[in-house]
């Protein structure tokens, strides 16, 4: 041995900035990655032909023309559901509470479907479905940011605990409203009269929440790139102390963002039950409230990236039905394999962000 | 770091390929066991049948409708495709038709939510034919292509219950409780007729064979909480209830009971697997003969009726599987009563049995249109009993009468 001192096999250098192809060429790498070793998976657990696996997933989503309608709109949901929390992210307002969001949005919908359907004219009927789910959603975002603003409590505390009120409220006004008594099931809402569903655009049912869901992206997009709003929101995020001294109303700031937020959120709750579903129950968001957290996340809450991550999400979750009905498995093999997609989409942020060194004798005798 | 990567994706692909390759003979396999059997008349059924079920086999509720699709289409010689874990909204209409897409002539769905989204994509598709079971709304509806089914299982929750009251004569009997304490508990999901003409008709059972039974009723207010079912048994044992049975789907109520060794009817599937101790037998509905009827007819063009009860004479309601433990003779006497119940000597809700607020029931408008407003519409009392499932009303039970000598702790849901 020389006196060397010595150098370990492998280090780690934080990179600097990463040009945008080799990201994405890491991206793509751990893509491969990921679904090899989901074919390896497949292959010794199960017995299955993983190729086959793969193609009965890709027609899950995409299969026909209404799978992929299905797709998109599924797809569409969870966007819009991400980007409003990403409004509360980029001010590093961590709001989980999503799913009590959405289902106060639809809360609000059923309600004037249910009380007023017959009552007042449809145009009228949707004006309020609108105005009552923004609201809902508005306060439900309203609430845990007052706190905030006021007595600087936790807001993922707050906004998880308001997720259960509003399942409950939910449950409440279901026993309230079922048919037929003791069901615990609203049901189709004015099946016949369809009075507050929301109109089909170009006669197709799957086309409202795509338009929308466009709508919000670029909206989104803009505010928090383009507006003073968006900007008041990044530097409260980054430095509250900061926005106290160049004259920003933190207050104001926080409990305006959580409002819109909210909102965004109550338009998802209507989309589901004016729009999609025409019914309400307390599983009607189906937990999107929370993958959305991730969905953000993952996109490092860029509204175009979302479009990725949410589809990577959705499509996932079709495809898991397909190969449940297809090769008689669960469910829940599907969601192993999102799992292990998942795991090394997001483990490879690591190397994104991180270089590796492997000692190098040849330069070394150089 | 290329050289790595490529290392590891050769490595990978390699493991991968070998994983292939052994598959192959596997896969043959299942291209055999696909090649339809011919059905029984000889002649094959043309037709592909779809089925919707809310959760997967891991809920007892749906796997009983699962293992009865595969028997039935198995028996015919079909192909079954089977949609699991399709929550009760849109996704039930985009499934059926997803079904209908693919060419199934036949949509089935299993859950009661799933009604009005069968009804919606039977009005999309005039040629196919959905049949839902436990729904309300098809003689209302007026669909050619929309049907109801369901089984008199009250019948077989009466059958439950005469086991259930032979185990209360006989710890009577041993002096383990007095007369006066054979109360009986019961964990129900919501006060649904369904629910409420479940527990009466085993109560019925139990006070046939034992008269001074007594019950008292919960509701977990969901057709699967494990948590809650457990909790809903606890407190009925702790309340002194001697026996319980319930109607909710999980194994939350069997294993309270095994715990506090306390005898327990199951529903849907025998649980003494979990709990040889305390089971004392189980009912449910076998779906297999309805599946054959109604495929077979659909294949052929024939109409399918749009309430179908399947009975014990059919074979529809199973009541064939007593635990360890049970009272001497309780086979031949549920035996005996399953035989009287065929034969039309013996009525479940037979009038003279039992009491509404003291008085005997004479006259009842039953609700059995599905509205908003919760009102009778249908007489339900016919030549002394409460004709429960009867023809020219609906298939799902509408019993929902609160008799005397029933309690019910809490009516929230």
């Amino acid at each position: 041995m020389n006196n060397k001192a010595k150098e370990p096999l492998i280090h780690l250098t934080k990179r600097g900035t990463v040009p945008v192809r080799t990201a994405i060429m890491i991206r793509i790498i751990a893509v491969i990655i990921a679904l090899i070793v989901c074919a390896v998976v497949t292959g010794l657990t199960t017995g299955i032909n993983p190729i086959e696996v793969y193609s009965s997933i890709v027609s899950g989503a995409f299969g026909s023309v209404r799978k992929t309608w299905i797709t998109l709109q599924d797809v569409s949901i969870l966007l819009i559901i991400s980007l409003a929390l990403t409004i509360a992210f980029r001010m590093r307002f961590w709001n989980i509470g999503g799913e009590g969001q959405v289902l106060m949005g639809g809360l609000g919908a059923a309600a004037c479907m249910i009380c007023l359907g017959d009552k007042l004219p449809n145009a009228v009927v949707m004006i309020l479905m609108l105005i009552s789910s923004l609201v809902l959603g508005a306060l439900w975002g309203f609430i845990p940011a007052l706190c905030k603003a006021i007595w600087n409590t936790n807001e993922t505390l707050s906004t998880l605990m308001m997720n259960y009120i509003a399942t409950q409220l939910v449950l409440y006004f279901t026993i309230l409203w079922e048919v037929p008594k003791g069901s615990g099931k609203i049901g189709i809402i004015n099946q016949n009269s369809h009075a507050g569903w929301l109109p089909q655009l170009f006669g197709s049912k799957y086309l409202l929440p795509i338009i929308l869901a466009i709508a919000v992206t670029a909206f989104v997009y803009v505010y928090i790139k383009y507006t003073k709003h968006g900007y008041e929101v990044r530097v409260v995020g980054e430095s509250p102390k900061t926005s106290v001294y160049v004259g920003i109303n933190v207050k104001k700031v926080i409990i305006r963002t959580m409002i819109l937020s909210g909102a965004l959120c109550g338009l998802v709750g209507l989309i589901l039950v004016g729009g999609i579903n025409h019914t309400l129950t307390a599983t009607i968001s189906d937990g999107r409230g929370f993958t959305a957290v991730l969905v953000s996340w993952m996109a490092q809450f860029n509204p175009f990236a979302m479009i990725a991550t949410s589809f990577i999400i959705v499509f996932m979750d079709r495809g898991a039905g397909e190969i449940a009905t297809r090769f008689d498995l669960n469910q829940s093999y599907g969601d192993i394999l999102t799992g292990i997609i998942l795991f090394f989409i997001i483990g490879c942020e690591f190397f994104i962000n991180y270089e590796i060194h492997i000692r190098n004798h040849k330069n070394k005798e150089k | 770091m290329k050289k790595l990567f490529s290392l590891l994706l050769a490595t990978a692909m390699t493991v991968s390929l070998c994983a292939c390759g052994a598959q192959a003979p596997a896969a043959g396999a299942d291209a055999s066991a696909e090649t339809s059997e011919a059905s029984e008349s000889g002649e094959k059924l043309d037709i592909k049948a779809g089925f919707i079920c809310l959760h997967d086999e891991n809920s007892t509720y749906d796997l009983n409708f699962i293992t009865a699709a595969k028997a039935a289409c198995e028996k015919l010689g079909i192909e079954a495709v089977i949609k699991t874990n399709i929550p009760e909204g849109q996704e039930c209409y985009d499934a059926a038709c997803e079904l209908a897409d693919q060419g199934c002539g036949y949509i089935f769905a299993d859950s009661f939510g799933h009604e009005d989204y069968m009804i919606e994509a039977a009005k999309e598709y005039p040629d196919i034919q959905f049949c839902h079971a436990t729904g309300t709304k098809a003689h209302t509806e007026n669909l050619a292509n929309f049907h109801n089914a369901f089984a008199s299982i009250y019948e077989g929750r009466y059958l439950s219950g005469i086991a259930a009251g032979m185990k209360l004569n006989e710890m009577i009997a041993d002096g383990k409780i007095t007369a006066d304490q054979a109360k009986i508990g019961y964990v129900g999901a919501f006060t649904y007729a369904e629910v409420i003409s479940g527990y009466t008709s085993y109560f019925l059972g139990a006070r046939s064979v034992c008269p001074t039974a007594t019950m008292e009723v919960t509701f977990t207010g969901s057709w699967y909480d494990e948590t809650a079912e457990k909790e809903g048994a606890t407190k009925l044992i702790s309340d002194g209830c001697v026996l319980i049975s319930q109607h909710a789907d999980s194994m939350g109520s069997p294993t309270a009971c095994e715990n506090a060794g306390v005898p327990n009817s199951s529903y849907n599937g025998p649980t003494d697997g979990a709990c040889p101790e305390t089971y004392i037998s189980y009912c449910k509905i076998d779906w297999t003969p309805y599946f054959i009827d109604s495929i077979t007819k659909a294949a052929k063009g024939e109409a399918i009726p749009t309430d179908y009860i399947g009975t014990l004479e059919t074979g529809s309601v199973v009541i064939d599987h007593f635990g360890k433990n049970v009272a001497a003779g309780t086979e031949e006497a549920v035996e005996a009563a399953k035989a009287d119940l065929i034969a039309g000597k013996l009525h479940v809700f037979d009038t003279k049995t039992f009491t509404v607020e003291g008085a005997e029931l004479t006259t009842y408008m039953a609700d059995v249109d599905t509205d908003a407003n919760y009102e009778g519409d249908h007489e339900a009392i016919k030549d002394g009993y409460f004709n429960e499932s009867g023809d020219g009303m609906r298939s799902a039970p509408y019993f929902d009468l609160q008799i005397d000598g029933i309690t019910l702790l809490d009516t929230a849901f």
